[in-house]
């Protein structure tokens, strides 16, 4: 597994997924993007399809409508896949812990390499923040 | 022609179960719609009535990450109309300028995802890259690019300092000519206009009758802004046009968004300038027992906010009501009769929550064909190149 | 027609179905109806009137529930705001849907949050809440209690 995903990480393809979020992880992220922050010189795509990720984004906080889907889906994603989540409320819920609709934060449904945190985080630091990623993998294949 | 069911909707296409929107059609046209929401409910309510009410002021902001002021600026206007109290000048214009600044990248970050679902991706990254700027200078003004945390019961919590309103104000100027080039390119392709004139039209009754707000009823003729009937913050103090348009198509939407952000350009730089000294909070300290509502133009339409209190520092009861919540049920007025290739831009028309466009998936129940979020838009996309070259055009 | 003419009209027109007139400030009227006459009265105000119907907020109490339709009067700048009382346990009022598409979901949240009954609804079902939510659980009453036993509700520090 390890020669693989060092392998992956010249080109990361990463899918985002949010799971009741408010979205300002989501456009932060989206913001990566744009020209300003551009990812895609380090070979970051944006992929529609989950059977083509190796890195799952995961923002919001685990609703309990979404939280069936997401486990279901982290099954078909095709391994190995790394995930990182993005935000406070994809961390511990943040400020819904208390919520009657969020019963468990993410890192409970599905296994979570990363954690970046920031209510949004901002461009900068989700960039650093996969450099961690690569790093961490690095260090993990070798 | 058999009926087929095509769910628009979240995550994998392989699922059975019913996803955000799903269309009946019958060969190409939709006939009918089925709307299924409850994806980012996290429980707002019932959470302020745990927290006291400056608490609450942080919890409203992340309803919506990018009605990020509307929220709050609802919700203290609901807790001060409970005494009621009146805030100061000076707070009444810092609030304007944070709202507008709001509407601003709000309406570009709308244009961007309007042209990357038309097929116009350059049109998606200049405008993105437009909307930069305008975060740099909430950044400045706030603090943060987006939970701009800067309303409180009674007033403002941080001050603007006058020495960064002459860099904000060349920053806002330096974007004004790039947007007059974006709305001239609008206005002037012809195939920009083939795709989006007469297309998803909804009628005044209906936006009547679904009590549309927003955008999404001022395009059909009905000349609703909250910050026009019920004035609040500095609205009436500056010079400015609400913008109403009478065919309701999808053109309609997109060029008065184009016209509403040269307004608040207008109005941010009125505020700017003529920022009055003075106080920045009426200073409240306890909220008696009573009930107060609170409204606010947000991008999308009325966000409505009602608190009752019983003299305690939390609110007993808190409803919010977002301006998307009237919205999405005309999405079943403007669709039906319309084609599949459409469906991506009418509902992108309405502004909902990003999230509720960006995850669309199409499953075909008979044929099992599959289509996932890229594939709808290049359906939209596909049929821009084919009017493009109808027109003899690149 | 100007604010106290609209107020005058009403207090003339629905003499047996107003409780109580609170003009609470020039832009805020609270107006108690019985419970029977809330679509007489809704109509009037969204048909005759021309206001525009805002949202339904449903309130929990000790031994009643509210709703307050609110409506706004865009021309002259006012918020009317219709409060019916339901005495637990007889929660039902009839439903505005049927009379303008606006309270259609709006009713329907109210439904499943506060387990009020709008009869003739044409389409009471679900809207916010997973299907696997029990039933009869209404988390906005104030007897609502963690029914999840799998539910984490500290952060473990």
């Amino acid at each position: 597994m390890g020669l693989k995903l060092a392998a992956l990480l010249k080109s990361l393809w990463v899918f985002h997924l949010s799971t009741g979020s408010c979205n300002n992880c989501d456009i932060e992220v989206l913001d990566c993007l744009t020209p300003r922050f551009d990812v895609e010189r380090f070979g970051i795509l944006l992929v529609g399809s989950i059977k083509h990720a190796d890195v799952l984004l995961v923002t919001g906080s685990a609703n309990r409508k979404s939280m069936q889907r997401v486990k279901r889906l982290y099954e078909q994603v095709p391994k190995p896949c790394l995930v990182v989540a993005i935000g406070e409320c994809a961390l511990s819920r943040g400020m819904f812990i208390h919520s009657y609709n969020c019963p468990l934060p993410v890192d409970r449904i599905i296994p979570v390499d990363v954690y970046i945190p920031g209510c949004p985080p901002k461009p900068e630091a989700i960039i650093a923040g996969v450099l961690k990623l690569t790093a961490k993998v690095k260090g993990r294949a070798r | 022609m058999p009926r087929t069911i095509v769910p628009i909707g979240p995550y994998h296409p392989l699922q059975e179960e019913p996803e955000f929107f799903s269309l009946t059609v019958e060969g190409e046209k939709v006939v009918d719609i089925d709307v299924h929401i409850g994806y980012n409910h996290r429980g707002i309510e019932k959470l302020s009535e745990m927290k006291t009410f400056d608490q609450a002021t942080f919890v409203v902001e992340r309803i919506c990450g990018i009605c990020s002021t509307s929220h709050p600026l609802a919700f203290v206007q609901a807790v001060e109309d409970i005494l009621p109290i009146e805030v100061p000048e000076r707070a009444k214009y810092i609030r304007t300028i944070i709202a507008e600044g709001e509407r601003v990248h709000s309406h570009l970050l709308w244009l961007g995802l309007a042209g990357h679902f038309l097929g116009y991706n350059t049109v998606y990254m200049w405008t993105w890259k437009l909307r930069e700027e305008i975060l740099d200078v909430m950044e400045i003004l706030s603090g943060n690019r987006n939970n701009y945390g800067m309303f409180k019961p009674g007033g403002v919590r941080r001050d603007l300092k006058a020495d960064d309103i002459p860099g904000v104000l060349k920053k806002i100027d330096s974007i004004v000519p790039t947007l007059e080039m974006l709305k001239k390119a609008i206005m002037d392709d012809p195939v920009l206009q083939a795709r989006t004139k007469g297309i998803g039209i909804l009628s005044r009754e209906d936006a009547i009758n679904y009590s549309a707000l927003g955008p999404t009823a001022r395009a059909s003729g009905v000349a609703r802004d909250v910050r026009k009937n019920c004035p609040y913050a500095a609205y009436d103090r500056v010079d400015w046009d609400m913008i109403v348009l009478q065919n309701g198509d999808v053109f309609d939407k997109l060029v008065l968004r184009v016209l509403e952000t040269f307004e608040s350009i207008k109005i941010l730089k009125h505020c700017l300038t003529k920022l009055p000294p003075g106080e920045i909070d009426a200073k409240l300290t306890s909220i008696p027992p009573g009930e107060g509502i609170g409204q606010h133009e947000a991008p999308r339409g009325e966000t409505f906010h009602y608190v009752r209190s019983d003299g305690t520092n939390r609110p007993t009861r808190h409803k919010v009501r977002a301006p998307t919540f009237m919205n999405l049920p005309t999405y079943k007025a403007t669709i039906v009769g319309e084609t599949l290739s459409d469906a991506t831009i009418i509902l992108a028309a309405i502004d909902p929550c990003y999230c509720c466009t960006e995850r669309i998936a199409v499953r075909n129940a008979t044929g099992m064909k599959l289509y996932n979020g890229e594939d709808l838009v290049k359906l939209s996309v596909e049929k821009t190149e084919k009017l493009r070259k109808q027109w003899g055009m690149k | 027609m100007t604010r106290d003419e609209v107020l005058n009209d009403l207090r003339a027109r629905f003499a047996g179905d107003i409780l109580d007139l609170v003009e609470k400030s020039p832009k805020r009227v609270y107006i108690e109806i019985r419970v029977e006459s809330i679509r007489d009265v809704a109509l009037f105000l969204f048909k005759d009137l021309g206001g525009r119907f805002n949202t339904a907020s449903g309130v929990d109490g000790r031994s009643q529930m509210e709703i307050l339709y609110h409506f706004t009067l865009e021309d002259i700048n006012l918020l009317i705001s219709l409060r019916v009382r339901l005495e637990k346990p007889n929660l039902e009022v009839e439903s505005l849907a049927p009379l303008f598409e606006a309270a259609n979901w709006v009713e329907r949240e109210i439904h499943e949050l506060l387990g009020i009954n709008f009869k003739g609804h044409p389409d009471l079902r679900r809207l916010l809440l997973p299907d696997d939510w029990p039933r009869g659980v209404y988390p906005l009453r104030q007897d609502y209690r963690e029914w999840d036993p799998e539910a984490i509700r500290d952060r473990g520090v």
